[in-house]
């Protein structure tokens, strides 16, 4: 039997085979995932902001996309993921109310999604799919069976990257 | 400029919080029985402190569907403003001012949205309203934005707001209604400068 391992908005765990790694209702946020296909052991991440450099307050590592990737890297392979074979998987960053561009936050889903990829380019780390931006929100899924990524959003057909 | 956290939230700003809410609650009651042609009563106002990252399950559980409508707002304050209802409540509202029975359920359609639209924007506009009385700063609220998806992604733009500042974030909790009673929540997300202005307004400048 599986088990089923929840990540919190600002939190990140890892998982390994047979288990699911998931977290519920990602908004403008983002959940990445890392993951070597050869030991099934991944772990997601689910970070509320893109540069924890640019906060007065960073204690929590998890809720910036530098540090809680940094963090989810150095936990995954401490686990035993192989660093090299590491792949990367990215949903979220959607922009939920339509607006038309004063607030300071207007962006930040777009802006969470680009952090990604800096940070994974930086660590020579792969990212081999995403689905991000638009305007809805993702319950997602990581099957360290498979490595499949599931996204489920309301009214729409499960897509699995 | 800038100082301010609600790490250091005291007593006295979520007294004047809860009597804002109070006020633009009772406004907004108001507003909506009139629109809607029936009697409400609503309750006092709780203001809840809470740590971002449980924001998201704060209102119900996290893949719980709910109606957000989210403000900008402008002039003498900055920030923005959300108004967030659970999905019986929404029904409620517009199930009535369409002149449906009670217990239509379909999904929103295109009218039902902007009718909840609407709604929101009275609500928010007349919450605003009070804080722009308490406070004598001017605030031009934006046209009204409408999301209904899980909590816990509407819940994603106030927590990310407050999170850039802090830990912790404030929801004001209101209730009304006559025969059900309807669930509302404010958040007000003002950009730090706008915490000071909003204090200091107040006369509780820290």
């Amino acid at each position: 039997m599986s088990k089923v391992i929840k990540v919190g908005m600002a939190d990140l765990n890892i998982c390994k085979s047979p288990d699911i790694i998931t977290t519920i209702g990602l908004g403008s946020c983002i959940g990445l995932i890392l993951y070597d296909p050869v030991t099934k052991i991944g772990g997601m991440v689910h970070y509320m902001l893109p540069d924890s450099t640019q906060m007065r307050n960073h204690s929590n590592i998890a809720k910036f996309a530098d540090t809680g990737i940094d963090e989810l890297l150095r936990r995954v392979t401490r686990a035993g993921a192989n660093r090299s074979r590491l792949i990367a998987k990215i949903a979220g960053g959607a922009k939920m109310f339509e607006t038309t561009g004063m607030s300071h936050v207007n962006n930040i889903g777009e802006r969470n999604a680009l952090a990604a990829k800096q940070k994974l380019r930086e660590l020579h780390i792969r990212l081999i799919a995403e689905d991000t931006g638009l305007n809805y929100g993702r319950t997602v899924e990581l099957h360290c069976e498979t490595g499949e990524f599931y996204i489920k959003a309301i009214g729409k057909a499960i897509k699995i990257i | 400029m800038g100082k301010f956290t609600l790490e250091e939230v005291n007593d006295r700003y979520v007294d004047v919080l809860r009597e804002i809410g109070n006020i633009g609650a009772g406004n907004a009651t108001t507003a909506v029985a009139s629109m809607l042609g029936i009697r409400i009563d609503m309750s006092v106002p709780k203001v809840q402190l809470l740590e971002v990252s449980k924001l998201g399950s704060a209102i119900c559980p996290e893949e719980e569907i709910i109606v957000g409508i989210f403000l900008e707002v402008q002039t003498d304050i900055e920030g923005s403003m959300m108004f967030l209802m659970k999905m019986g409540s929404a029904r409620f509202l517009v199930n009535k001012l369409m002149g449906r029975d009670e217990d239509y359920q379909r999904d929103f359609d295109e009218m039902d949205l902007s009718a909840l639209k609407e709604i929101g924007n009275i609500i928010a506009a007349s919450y605003l309203s009070a804080l722009s009385t308490m406070t004598t700063l001017v605030i031009t609220p934006s046209i009204p934005y409408i999301a209904v998806d899980m909590a816990a992604s509407i819940l994603s733009v106030p927590a990310i707001q407050f999170g850039q500042y802090g830990d912790n974030a404030l929801l004001i909790e209101t209730e009304f209604g006559d025969d059900i009673m309807i669930n509302g929540y404010f958040i007000l997300m003002p950009e730090q400068d706008s915490y000071d202005k909003i204090l200091t307004a107040l006369g509780l400048s820290i």
